[in-house]
């Protein structure tokens, strides 16, 4: 079997004294489409935040490509080929839509995403790519956050949240466009509050309850009961 | 007749306090630090040039050449090495560290250059001048900082808005931490801003050697002066910070026209009222 | 002390503030304070007077750490009310025959009275801003006072013999006695600053200085309490300016003003000594008294490395010298903890 892309070993979380996460073990393969699931404070976005350096954690607790990257600061994971769509979309509101993209391409990464690569996959951008990125409306945000991810061709992408106050419409757009980028050739994990949408978006899900892996499994192959109990614990 | 005379004598003067605040705006602006040292830095420069003229025996405007990147990579080891590690929520770190800068910096000139006052002599540049109109003339040397001024604050507006480097300035002042994550390593981005203030302030330093006599203790005046202008100008806009300049510099020669001694204290009072009736400056730019 | 019972909560409580370090502390205070005052039975003229210029700047930083240290006012200005105080000592004195040491507290007053407006500019201002601010009003101070012909204009002005001796009969005792006013101004400044502390004004700064929103969110009128702190300070530090330029004899805009005299070395002070804390500043002096004595001599030198330590203090050990101890052995030395003493609670302390 080939060596997962990212593998998750023992990941610990601490915020001071409070520990959010315990000894998170997961992997995820190349190209594959991972859910994160699980309720308010259950760790999701704090797990997302410790892959993409955001937080300090063990150099082997967290291994990517075989290479231990868990102490590594956040514009170090950049450059390994790792891009977070963070919570809550945060471009920036000083810069135009283009410069929010441009920004993700300072490191200038191999890779197939580029300006005009984003700005087909997602037209609305285009036409919008001088204005200012607050004068946007949230789903275009949405866009524009992660083509700013895109940009700098990562090998993983880590989607927090995309479907945050959102219409149901503009995240079933949003999710459409998902295949697309997993055939460029990155993996992705998506954190979602929407279960009914992870599970038509990804290969696997994993449900984390009060900083623990609850469940993990084939989307297809979990039941509703099972989800469930994972999710509240019960 | 007279007083057009004062009022373009205030508008160059006022380049050069443009100048200095633009160094101070560039720096609050990406990290939210004030350096209190800002002023005996340009001083430094003043002295760093006057040694290039006397040791390498060269004419002040050419000894930029030499100042500027000297100050820049000074600027880079400083933030590098020491404001980085004063940078955070509290705000007393960076405040005490660079006061500390300041006091340093002045007894070290103090030690190095004694009291004396000094200037750098540009030669006949210096007295030449052209008439502009009937009774007025303007001298060649003023003009010329002025229009180094303007040239340094377009320069900045070029670099924040155009290149690769000033978006990753207007990034990481706006949110530092989803800056990382974009692969922005904050704190080189802040060494390179600091290292471009002082090469600011190199200018600053060596067009306020020549054009005035200089001590090691006249720095804190050339920060409040700096401070002043980003004020009434309004946070945000570097042409903003250039007319804050130009009126203080306006401020101060109607001051010290109507009485010698009240130059200075005009500008106080100027900055006052700016403050008292539109603290957010004149051209403020508003955040989207 | 007690504080109101949490009536209806079922459980009745007292706020202590003393621990057994306080007590020792409170003890070393009053043995200190006796000797202090009886200092000039037995102590010399230039003792004296470093015991005056040393309780100077125990309030002098005493005040800026109320100001910075616990109503987050980072203020590098206070200069502009040392000479404040100063001017209006004399100016009453020479100008309209008031008695000095009467003075003494009308230029407290003219200080605080003044902090209002300046306080309603300066208060525009944030942070790093407000404290250049505060430079500029010090600035605009001395240059004002140096266009005040009638008191020496730039040159400066002595005070008059006349005035002198009117103090008291001998030179001893007018010595004597400005001796005693500095030590009383010392007591009165930190026994006020003790007990702001210790009340519900108290309990409110240090929420400020904690978490400025929070304590906005929890009814905490932030605004009116800095307010207030800033006037205090500025009359606590008119008061010793007065004091300090009667003991000079002598005053001019230059050292009425003076950035390094009365702001420099109180910061100093006050980042050694352990700013946030009522015991720092008062370490800080002494640790700054016993430096001056060995090292004055190097001149600039000596200011220079003052910066350096300031720097190697704030980097390193941001809490100061008591702040360290405090923070390492739990100590205090003056009673100022909150602690909560339920009636069904045997323990003590």
């Amino acid at each position: 079997m080939p060596e997962p892309l990212l593998e998750l070993r023992a990941l610990d979380a601490y915020y001071e004294d409070f520990q959010a996460l315990f000894g998170i073990s997961l992997e995820v393969a190349a190209g594959e489409v991972i859910a994160v699931i699980g309720a308010n404070g259950a760790g999701k976005s704090t797990l997302l935040n410790s892959i993409a350096g955001a937080m300090p954690s063990r150099p082997d607790a967290i291994v990517f490509e075989g290479r231990p990257i868990g102490d590594l600061p956040a514009h170090a994971v950049v450059a390994q080929g790792i891009a977070l769509v963070p919570e809550g979309r945060r471009l920036f509101p000083s810069l135009t839509v283009e410069e929010n993209l441009l920004i993700g391409a300072q490191l200038r990464r191999p890779g197939p995403w580029n300006l005009v690569r984003v700005y087909e996959l997602f037209p609305a951008l285009a036409e919008r790519r001088r204005m200012g990125a607050t004068a946007l409306s949230g789903g275009q945000q949405q866009m524009a956050a992660i083509g700013r991810a895109l940009m700098s061709n990562p090998k993983l992408l880590l989607c927090d949240e995309i479907s945050l106050g959102l219409a149901p419409i503009v995240v079933r757009d949003l999710y459409a466009r998902l295949p697309s980028i997993v055939a460029e050739g990155s993996a992705v994990v998506v954190v979602e509050q929407d279960i009914v949408q992870a599970l038509k978006a990804a290969k696997r899900v994993c449900c984390l309850q009060e900083g623990r892996v609850a469940l993990t499994g084939l989307s297809t192959a979990l039941t509703r009961e099972a989800i469930s109990a994972a999710y509240f614990g019960t | 007749m007279q007083w057009l005379n004062v009022i373009i004598q205030g508008v160059l003067v006022g380049g050069l306090y443009a100048v200095f605040a633009a160094g101070l705006a560039l720096i609050f602006g990406v990290m939210r630090l004030v350096n209190i040292a800002h002023g005996d830095l340009i001083v430094l420069a003043a002295y760093l040039a006057l040694v290039a003229t006397e040791t390498l025996g060269i004419n002040p405007l050419t000894a930029i050449l030499v100042v500027v990147p000297v100050m820049g990579a000074v600027g880079y080891g400083l933030q590098r090495g020491l404001l980085n590690r004063t940078l955070g929520d509290d705000l007393l770190p960076p405040l005490l560290v660079t006061f500390g800068l300041s006091i340093i910096i002045q007894n070290g000139l103090l030690e190095l250059f004694t009291a004396d006052s000094r200037r750098l002599a540009a030669g006949a540049i210096e007295v030449e001048s052209f008439p502009l109109i009937e009774g007025i003339s303007i001298g060649v040397l003023p003009l010329l900082q002025f229009a180094a001024a303007v040239t340094v604050i377009g320069g900045l507006q070029v670099l924040f808005y155009r290149t690769a480097l000033g978006r990753a300035f207007r990034a990481t002042s706006d949110d530092p931490a989803v800056a990382q994550l974009m692969g922005l390593d904050n704190r080189h981005v802040f060494a390179l801003a600091m290292a471009i203030s002082l090469c600011v302030v190199a200018v600053a330093g060596v067009l306020l050697a020549i054009r005035t006599n200089f001590d090691p203790a006249i720095g804190p005046a050339r920060l409040i002066f700096g401070f002043e202008a980003v004020i009434i100008g309004g946070l945000g806009s570097m042409w903003g910070t250039f007319a804050g300049g130009i009126i203080l510099g306006v401020a101060q020669a109607i001051g010290a026209q109507i009485n010698p001694g009240w130059q200075v204290l005009a500008g106080h009072i100027a900055f006052l009222i700016i403050l008292a009736l539109r603290p957010e400056g004149l051209f403020p730019k508003v955040q989207g | 002390m007690s504080a109101a019972a949490g009536a209806g909560i079922g459980a009745t409580f007292e706020v202590e503030h003393a621990s057994r370090s306080s007590r020792i502390g409170g003890a070393i205070f009053a043995i200190a304070f006796v000797a202090l005052v009886a200092a000039p039975g037995f102590a010399g003229r230039d003792d004296l007077r470093l015991l005056s210029e040393i309780f100077s700047y125990i309030v002098l930083a005493s005040l800026w750490n109320l100001l910075a240290g616990y109503a987050g006012l980072v203020s590098v200005g206070q200069q502009a009310y040392v000479g404040l105080g100063g001017y209006v000592l004399f100016a009453a004195t020479i100008l309209a025959g008031v008695p000095p040491l009467i003075a003494v507290p009308l230029a407290g007053i003219a200080g605080a009275l003044l902090a209002l407006p300046v306080a309603g500019l300066m208060f525009r201002l944030r942070g790093h801003y407000f404290a250049i601010g505060t430079w500029v009003v010090a600035e605009v101070f001395r240059l004002l006072a140096s266009q005040l012909s009638a008191l020496g204009g730039g040159s400066g002005i002595s005070l008059p013999a006349g005035i002198v001796i009117s103090m008291a009969a001998t030179r001893q005792w007018r010595e004597f006695l400005i001796y005693w006013v500095s030590l009383a101004l010392l007591v009165a400044v930190l026994g006020g600053i003790v007990l702001l502390l210790r009340s519900r004004y108290g309990l409110a700064l240090t929420a400020i200085r904690d978490n400025e929103i929070a304590a906005r969110s929890n009814g905490v009128d932030v605004w009116r309490v800095k307010l207030a702190i800033y006037v205090a300070a500025a009359l606590g530090t008119s008061m010793m300016g007065a004091l300090i330029f009667l003991q000079k004899l002598r005053i001019s805009p230059d050292t009425a003003f003076s950035v390094n005299d009365w702001t420099a070395f109180v910061i100093f002070i006050t980042v050694i000594g352990g700013i946030g804390r009522v015991e720092g500043p008062i370490i800080g002096t002494l640790v700054f008294f016993i430096l001056r004595r060995t090292l004055a001599d190097l001149g600039s030198l000596y200011l220079l490395m003052l910066g350096a330590v300031a720097i190697a203090v704030m980097l390193f050990a941001p809490k100061g010298i008591w702040g360290f101890v405090a923070g390492r052995f739990g100590w205090q030395l003056l009673p100022l903890e909150r602690r909560l003493r339920f009636a069904a609670d045997t323990r003590t302390k």
